[in-house]
């Protein structure tokens, strides 16, 4: 209403000038540059592109992706879903983009929790244990990580033979074949279990999110735990259960030239695990350090004035604080650990990178394989960096 | 207790002689109880982890310095061998060092990489002094690299002309490295600049360009550049592989080091840019001596840690067959006679790697605080 | 505080200065189909040679740098049958994975690396195998005191094999036709894949018989290595050129024939000289360019095999050379006119 009464001089917006063929015109300056430049690109793409046509002409080399319904013939040592070499290269290509998976989501883990667990080291007051965690951060840090992949697989090579394995409890041995774990023989139940704890989970997080509104409005805080552990634990317990309780030990046992059945680490999964880790670990432990630092001991002081319990002030007050500066420099360290495990080509283990090559090799198409690789680690990075603003903006400071 | 005096009776004229505080207090036996025995738990820790470190390192020095076995005589490493296990075979080093630090480089023409090593070396100490911040030092850059490369190449003052696929070892880490980000620098300012134009299309195409290269890792940018570089090219032209590695790591050094320069500007007060428009300054003499003059000067810490980045990452050009310090190692260890020393070849390229890195990581830090004390007042 | 933009000014100045100096020698123009490789080579100076990143006994750096071995051995040869000057080659080193390319790319002229003869590689890749130098097969070994008299006996054991090569789909190929079960370790670089074969990480390591014979050489106690006795495929090696150029293909493939011939007829590098004057059998004579122009038919100097042999001896000298020291019997690669040998060299007429 207060429109018809208002001012007009307020409603006029900046004048238009009409844009005008010169120079001097910032506009036209602006749209000159973005012609040339994006010109000059296309240009240089064009020439790139007929040099390549005109090339894999000459050469003959097959193009498109009809390859990828051939038979691969390849061997693949770990592959978590079924694979025999009879299968074509796209299954081949799959069992390599879970490996990296498996290789990258792991190691995202533990290198998150021991690169914590040393950052809190280099801060504590016993001087042995903060020098030595320096000296860890430094060197680790300061070598090449190729290196210290081939160092620790030449280490882990040095293992006694399966005959000699070190075997510390029953069913459990290590050699150089790697580190064997009793199992369970895996069955539909199993896998319909391990959803039902996935759904547990994502059902616990919607709960305390709506207790969590709750304490808002009435400031009684409630007890989640008791529901979490019924949809995270009993649930799953129910579903496998119901499904007839399948259970058969399935332990690791030396017939012939290796150990047959358990759960299997290869050494060069090991190596590359390890290696990843302990390198990130180094990076992680200087933005924990610093995360820590970067709460004003006045916080801490005045929380305890307040009178809450030191639990409640790591949870409530340093930890919040912490976290705003640690996760946006952890996001690149989780890409990092990605992108470093194709380092696998130089030890064995078969990642994308090492399959993708392979098979670029024997079907000499190299811009498709180059292409399958690239497209699956810019997958993967986009989805570690929307999950991770996603959580950034959650934790983020809300400015009023 | 400071209170003492306040419980005198008589006030003293004269002020007491300062005390010493008690050797429990300030003396290393006090240093000793503080840090490393001021709890239970601090003591079990610092006695299980001295007891580690002590039995750790008798156990290497055994192996390193006391069991090993230095030189053999032309190749016999029988004393190598039986020695596996309980001590070092330094002589895979002593035999093979100067494969290991040029690989196939003529060898009597030695004196030339290492000259250029060091001419790197004296580059790198001179760019580290603030004394030389100055425009000089581009001009000293260029000097500097065009030495290098007369001395690799050759072909004049007397000198024989040397093949590219002929250098190896240490010269190749650093010329990657260096080179890259010489090459980068540049190419990273303008991207940097293009991300934050109002140019949409520019803008477009710099953050396609840094996202596309940080999304994937450095290997397949190499592999790229080795099987997929020599289709690019019209019929007839090739392209050296080292120079086409050179490419690609340019090109990855290029996007992470446009978002460090990126920082820079960002963290820029905007007054600087307002100030510089309200002077009716052009956008290039806005940019160039206003705006980067203090954002790369922000940037030297961050900038230093990158390089550090790149100079280790160079080591995966074994990958593709490129013979830098870390192919040679590997390399000098294909002869029959020295198959099985991975051990103490890593280690020592392992020692040299981290002096270069170890040196720069001490500069940034360094650096970092002196840069930031103005901050802390 | 304004230097900054002199100094990019400047910077970029030189930059492109420095852009034309890196590109000058680095670029070489490689030949087009139409000039030839031959006429590009003698253009440039030298003879660019693709070999193995290292290979023990066919190619690899010594101490000082200087590459050696049996491929290496045909790099020279076919430089002194172009210069007269067996320095005039420069090696690149070249893996499994980037062997065609830099041949196609005109990167090397040729490559001597040990490459296996296949149909698939000589039709879909554009390049040409102009002959044999040696004839190989894929093999398996293992352990001693792994008691493996078979390599039937072979089930439920890893496999240490490189990937990339025939050798990997062989391998797979032989598994399932004999019904054996394996666990593969794949190792991209040859000296990881002994390393751990060594280390005990494999059971048995399969690669060309040559190969698994240079390891076994190499060991302190070869002894301790068994080389079963199952050949699992043919593994022809020999060099490649690029497709189309039938006159350096020649070369090479002559190049090959004139080093078996030389062999043949007791030429070596101790008598070459001696016999191109005083020699009255007429294929000697001929092939040592004393009567006839064969050496000029193939566009190089008449006195090409004189030159040649004297640097390089004939091919059992390079044989006893390079690969009798790693352990590798002529086997197959003897001369024809000995029982089971293959190499064979068409007339020098």
């Amino acid at each position: 209403m207060s429109d018809a009464t208002a001012d007009p001089r307020f409603k006029r917006t900046a004048p238009k000038r009409p844009m005008k063929l010169s120079w001097s015109d910032e506009r036209v300056r602006a749209i000159f540059w973005q012609v040339l430049v994006v010109g000059i690109l296309v240009a240089i793409v064009w020439w790139l592109v007929t040099n390549t046509q005109r090339n894999l002409e000459i050469r003959r080399i097959a193009t498109g992706w009809g390859f990828l319904q051939r038979e691969a013939g390849l061997p693949i040592a770990e592959h978590m879903i079924d694979y025999s070499p009879t299968d074509n290269y796209l299954r081949a290509l799959m069992v390599g983009v879970l490996n990296t998976l498996k290789v990258a989501i792991v190691g995202i883990i533990l290198a998150t929790i021991l690169g914590t667990l040393i950052g809190i080291a280099r801060l504590s007051k016993n001087w042995l244990v903060s020098k030595i965690a320096g000296i860890y951060v430094e060197v680790i840090r300061d070598l090449p990580l190729l290196l210290q992949l081939l160092f620790w697989y030449t280490i882990l090579q040095g293992l006694p033979g399966p005959r000699q394995a070190i075997n510390p409890i029953d069913g459990v041995f290590l050699s150089n074949r790697g580190l064997l774990l009793p199992w369970i023989q895996w069955e539909g139940a199993h896998t319909a279990a391990l959803l039902a704890a996935l759904v547990g989970f994502v059902l616990t997080w919607m709960y305390s999110d709506l207790m969590r509104a709750k304490q808002m409005e009435d400031g009684q805080p409630r007890r989640i735990w008791p529901i979490g552990i019924l949809l995270i634990i009993g649930g799953p317990i129910a579903v496998w259960a119901l499904l007839g309780a399948p259970f058969t030990p399935d332990v690791p046992a030396l017939r012939g030239f290796n150990f047959r059945g358990g759960l299997v680490m290869s050494p060069e999964y090991f190596a590359l695990l390890v290696g990843l880790v302990t390198y990130t670990s180094g990076f992680i432990a200087e933005i924990v350090r610093a995360g820590i630092q970067s709460v004003h001991s006045g916080q801490w002081e005045a929380a305890q004035a307040l009178g809450l319990k030191p639990g409640v002030v790591l949870k409530q007050i340093v930890l919040p604080q912490a976290l705003r500066v640690i996760v946006p420099p952890m996001t690149s360290q989780y890409l990092n650990i990605t992108k470093n495990s194709s380092l696998a080509v130089a030890i064995g283990y078969q990642d994308i990178v090492s399959i993708a090559n392979t098979t670029l090799n024997q079907t000499g198409q190299a811009i498709e394989g180059i292409a399958i690789i690239m497209a699956v680690y810019l997958s993967i990075s986009l989805s570690i960096s929307l999950f991770m603003n996603w959580y950034n903006s959650k934790i983020a400071l809300v400015e009023r | 207790m400071a209170s003492d005096t306040t419980l005198t009776p008589v006030s003293i004229p004269v002020p007491p002689e300062p005390r010493r505080a008690p050797i429990s207090v300030v003396g290393p036996i006090a240093w000793v109880r503080a840090n490393l025995f001021s709890g239970w738990l601090s003591t079990a820790i610092t006695l299980a982890l001295g007891y580690l470190i002590i039995r750790w390192a008798i156990g290497f020095i055994d192996w390193a310095f006391i069991n090993a076995i230095w030189s053999v005589p032309n190749n016999q490493t029988q004393a190598c061998r039986d020695a596996r296990g309980v001590g070092a075979c330094w002589a895979v080093v002593t035999e093979k060092h100067r494969f290991i630090l040029f690989g196939t480089y003529p060898y009597e023409e030695h004196w030339r990489p290492a000259l250029a090593c060091v001419i790197f070396v004296g580059l790198y100490i001179v760019s580290a002094m603030r004394r030389f911040w100055r425009k000089e030092l581009a001009l000293i850059w260029i000097a500097a690299l065009t030495a290098i490369g007369v001395l690799m190449w050759g072909g004049i003052l007397g000198m024989p002309f040397v093949a590219q696929e002929r250098w190896g070892g240490l010269p190749i880490t650093l010329i990657l490295s260096t080179f890259g980000l010489a090459f980068a620098f540049p190419l990273a300012i303008l991207v940097a600049l293009g991300r934050r134009s109002k140019m949409p299309a520019i803008k477009a195409i710099c953050v396609l360009y840094v996202e596309l290269i940080r999304g994937v890792p450095l290997i397949s940018l190499l592999f790229m550049a080795s099987v997929m570089f020599p289709l690019f090219l019209p019929e007839g032209m090739n392209i050296d592989k080292l120079l086409r590695a050179q490419i690609a790591i340019i090109l990855f050094a290029g996007a992470y080091l446009a978002e460090v320069v990126r920082a820079g500007l960002q963290a820029l007060p905007k007054g600087q840019y307002e100030a510089a428009d309200a002077l009716g300054l052009s956008y290039w003499h806005k940019t160039g001596f206003i705006i980067l003059p203090q954002a790369l000067r922000m940037v030297i810490p961050p900038l230093v840690n990158t390089f550090i980045g790149f100079f280790k990452d160079t080591s995966l050009v074994l990958i593709i067959g490129i013979f830098d310090l870390l192919t040679a190692g590997k390399t000098a260890i294909v002869e029959p006679a020295w198959q099985g020393f991975g051990v103490e070849v890593y280690i020592t390229i392992g020692l040299i790697y981290f002096c270069f890195c170890f040196a720069m990581s001490k500069y940034s830090q360094s650096l970092e605080a002196e840069l930031n004390q103005h901050r802390r007042r | 505080m304004t230097f900054f933009g002199h100094t990019l000014k400047a910077g970029l100045r030189a930059l492109a200065a420095l852009t034309a100096l890196a590109a000058a020698p680095a670029m070489a123009q490689a030949p087009t189909q139409a000039t030839g490789t031959l006429d590009a080579i003698r253009a440039r100076g030298t003879l660019i040679c693709g070999v193995n990143t290292g290979l023990a006994g066919f190619a690899q750096p010594n101490s000082q740098g200087v590459w050696t071995g049996f491929d290496v051995e045909y790099c020279r040869a076919l430089a002194v049958a172009i210069f007269n000057d067996a320095s005039k080659v420069r090696y690149v080193p070249t893996t499994a994975q980037v062997r065609f390319t830099a041949l196609q790319s005109g990167e090397v002229d040729v490559l001597f690396r040990n490459t296996t003869w296949t149909l698939s590689r000589d039709t879909s890749l554009g390049l040409d195998f102009p002959a044999i130098n040696f004839y190989d097969g894929q093999g398996f070994m293992v352990k001693r005191s792994a008691n493996v008299a078979s390599a039937r006996d072979l089930d439920g054991a890893t496999i240490c094999v490189q990937p990339g090569t025939t050798t990997e789909q062989n391998l797979a190929d032989w598994a399932r036709g004999a019904r054996i079960r394996f666990t593969p370790v794949v190792i991209e670089r040859l000296e990881d894949n002994i390393a751990a074969y060594l280390a005990g990480r494999c059971d048995a390591y399969t690669t060309d018989i040559s190969g698994l014979a240079a390891t076994r050489a190499a060991q302190s106690q070869p002894n301790d290595h068994v080389i079963l006795p199952e050949v699992i495929s043919k593994e022809p090696l020999g060099p490649l050129v690029r497709h189309g150029d039938q006159r350096f293909a020649d070369l090479v493939r002559w190049v090959h024939f004139g080093l078996i011939t030389a062999e043949e007829f007791e030429v070596t590098a101790a008598n070459v000289v001696q016999l191109s004057t005083t020699d009255t059998r007429p294929d000697v004579q001929r092939l040592l360019g004393r009567t006839s122009e064969l050496g000029q038919m193939l566009g190089v100097d008449n006195r090409w095999m004189v030159n040649i042999i004297r640097t390089t001896g004939n091919y059992g000298e390079i044989f006893t050379r390079h690969l009798t020291p790693i352990g590798l019997q002529r086997g197959p690669n003897a001369l024809w006119s000995t029982p089971g040998g293959l190499q064979y060299a068409p007339p020098f007429r």
